[in-house]
């Protein structure tokens, strides 16, 4: 538990010309050997924190510290971190092989083990074979993966991925997203691991920070961020989820689309505006008499594995629901829920009032 | 059909150039070199060429062409690669480039005048002790003339080629754990080669074949392939061995393009991976 972090960031700010603020006052602790994920939408300063850990650019204000070491100022190639970059970045003037060998030559390896790590390194991207290829004769998925060899063949103490499997199709970024989970639990190493997609965060992460503007606006593990989202940002950015304005009228009881409900929440003012989250699979459809709202189905999706289905109740509130149950377009139907399905969130709340609140109520139903 | 003979219509412009400015003179060089002095047909200049004193004037040439070169390469290298990183970086271009359109003679004159005998040069040697020197006719000021002249010529060149660079190729070196000289050496100076090609080309083989400058500002000092045809041509009227030279001196640049020629690896997308 006491365990030194790896990695920390002691209100890191960035700016640009003294103007433009990309990272504003970030603090936060990384633990060794844990995946780490940074989520969030476009230009929100993702790839900034990596550039930051890599030390291709320095903070404008505050420390980042490596082994509880101050490392503001050491260049990128005394740190023990690699990076796999968001685009690439592979020299194209030497072949996939070399590509590969690149860190292993400046550390003036000897040849058989070079050639040894980095055939191991384009097994593990399924690239055996590739060594003599061009980078110009690499498709883009190909080079992602050419990519990712290049950073782990160097065995640094932390692995950097900035979108690495952005440009691969649906299966194979699957395998990759095992196997990269998988290679991160058996090399025991930090990685952290940038992305767009909210899918991918919860799979392969041990946490997630989820970033919006400069900012972390939460971090926790999958499941905590999925159930309990801080805010209307993080609910609708981790997954689909009905978001509706609603009171707490006491401990407990939650009063919203014209209803009063149940709930595990407490902790907040009586009569305090909130609002609620309800995920869509978190809803059953049953007869309208059972329901404890009842909607009308608008449309209806088939997608794969569920029906979505997008309904309306009488105050005018989408409800999405995730089914295996077909409904039929136009039907009324009952929708169902748990009360602990009922996450209510309070307006701009801070990340440490609202751990605060939860832990004191909070039924240990998924603590580890 | 129509096309193909609107596109035979374009090429007569061009053709007719090639033809009349390209393919004649030399045709014309070639065929003048077959002749003595008397205009018998020989093949005595081509002999005469192997001399001591054509291979001496030849390697002489080499020699000064490679030095303008080499001291042009060393001083563009590096200022277009701070140019690239500078914030105007056009405008600093510009402004470097920009002496290269004033006429060669001109510059050459203000040259004479800067290290002239009351040039300001001597003026400050005189000033500061030294005494006043002779910079005018020396292998020095010729150089260094040269060099002045041919720099912005190797500079375009080379800092298109950095310009292109990827700049994440050199964050990836550094993250790899290269020192700023081996990312140098081993993704900057590999990538912005032909670059370096396409400078020593325009400079060297341009600097073989001085004579103006090497007439003004080395005087008799310094003897190019280029001043020995202006004086066969002009002085000695021997144009059968003026014309020798000037085939050599053809042969010498093509072989020169042959060895700077770009290569197609990595050519025109230099770093760019996408
Ligand atoms: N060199 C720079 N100068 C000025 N602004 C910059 C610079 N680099 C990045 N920014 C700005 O910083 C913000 C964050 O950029 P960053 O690359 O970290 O975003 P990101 O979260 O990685 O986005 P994406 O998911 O699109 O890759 C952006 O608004 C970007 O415009
Ligand atoms: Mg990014």
């Amino acid at each position: 538990m006491t365990q030194q972090p790896i990695i920390r960031f002691d209100n890191v700010s960035k700016r640009y010309n003294d103007d433009t603020t990309v990272l504003s006052n970030i603090s936060f602790e990384m633990e060794r050997g844990k995946f780490y994920t940074l989520l969030g939408p476009s230009g929100c300063g993702k790839t900034t924190i990596l550039r930051l850990i890599a030390g291709f650019i320095e903070p404008s204000s505050g420390e980042i510290q490596f082994n509880g070491k101050k490392i503001n100022e050491v260049p990128p190639n005394e740190r023990q971190v690699n990076t796999v970059f968001q685009d690439y970045a592979l020299f194209p003037h030497l072949n996939v092989f070399e590509n590969v060998a690149f860190g292993l030559r400046i550390k003036k390896i000897k040849q058989a083990e070079v050639k040894r790590r980095v055939e191991e390194a384009l097994r593990f991207v399924n690239l055996q074979g590739y060594e003599n290829r061009e980078i110009s004769e690499m498709s883009g998925g190909q080079r992602q993966r050419v990519a990712i060899a290049r950073a782990i063949v160097n065995d640094p103490e932390i692995i950097l991925l900035d979108e690495p499997l952005s440009a691969l199709d649906l299966k194979l970024r699957t395998e990759m997203q095992y196997e990269l989970r998988e290679l991160q639990q058996r090399l025991g190493k930090t990685f952290i691991f940038v992305t767009h997609d909210q899918e991918e965060a919860l799979a392969m992460s041990d946490e997630i920070f989820v970033m919006n503007a400069g900012e972390i606006v939460q971090s926790g593990t999958p499941i905590d961020i999925y159930d309990e989202p801080i805010n209307r940002f993080v609910a609708d950015f981790i997954g689909e989820s009905n978001i509706v304005d609603g009171v707490m009228i006491r401990d407990h009881l939650v009063r919203f689309a014209g209803k009063e409900f149940e709930c595990v929440d407490a902790g907040l003012d009586t009569n305090e505006k909130i609002e609620v989250v309800i995920r869509p699979e978190d809803l059953e459809i049953t007869s309208p008499e059972r329901g404890k709202l009842i909607v009308t189905v608008d449309t209806q999706l088939f997608r794969g594995v569920h029906y979505e289905l997008s309904t309306y109740d009488r105050d005018g509130n989408e409800w999405l629901v995730h089914s295996t149950r077909k409904a039929q377009v136009g039907d009324e139907i009952g929708l169902d829920f748990d009360p602990e399905a009922i996450h209510v969130m309070r307006l701009n709340e801070s990340e440490e009032d609202f751990d605060r609140r939860l832990e004191s109520y909070e039924v240990p139903d998924h603590a580890e | 059909m129509q096309n193909k003979s609107t596109k035979a219509l374009y090429l007569i412009p061009y053709g007719a150039w090639i033809l009349l400015f390209v393919v004649a003179p030399i045709a014309l060089v070639v065929y003048y070199s077959l002749f003595d002095i008397h205009g018998d047909f020989t093949f005595s200049n081509y002999k005469a060429f192997f001399s001591s004193v054509y291979l001496e004037l030849t390697l002489s040439s080499f020699w000064y062409a490679f030095l303008i070169t080499l001291f042009s390469l060393l001083i563009s290298y590096p200022t277009a690669y701070f140019l690239t990183k500078t914030k105007h970086k056009q405008l600093w271009l510009l402004l470097i480039i920009i002496p290269s359109w004033i006429n060669l003679l001109l510059k050459t004159y203000a040259f004479i005048g800067i290290f002239g005998q009351y040039g300001p040069i001597n003026a400050f040697f005189a000033a500061i002790g030294i005494g006043s020197t002779q910079l005018l006719f020396t292998d020095f000021s010729f150089i260094f003339v040269s060099v002045y002249i041919f720099i912005p010529f190797m500079i375009l060149p080379i800092f298109n080629a950095i310009d292109r660079l990827n700049p994440a190729l050199i964050d990836a070196s550094r993250d790899l754990g290269a020192s700023p000289w081996t990312t140098f050496r081993r993704v900057i100076l590999p990538l912005t080669m032909n670059g370096v090609k396409s400078g020593i080309q325009v400079t060297f083989i341009p600097a073989l074949s001085l004579f103006m400058i090497t007439r003004l500002i080395a005087g008799n000092k310094v003897i190019t392939l280029g001043t020995a045809i202006e004086q066969q041509f002009l002085v000695t009227q021997n144009w059968g061995m003026g014309s020798t030279i000037a085939v050599f001196l053809i042969l010498f640049m093509f072989i020169i393009m042959l060895f700077t020629g770009q290569k197609e690896k990595g050519g025109a997308s230099v770093g760019k991976t996408k």
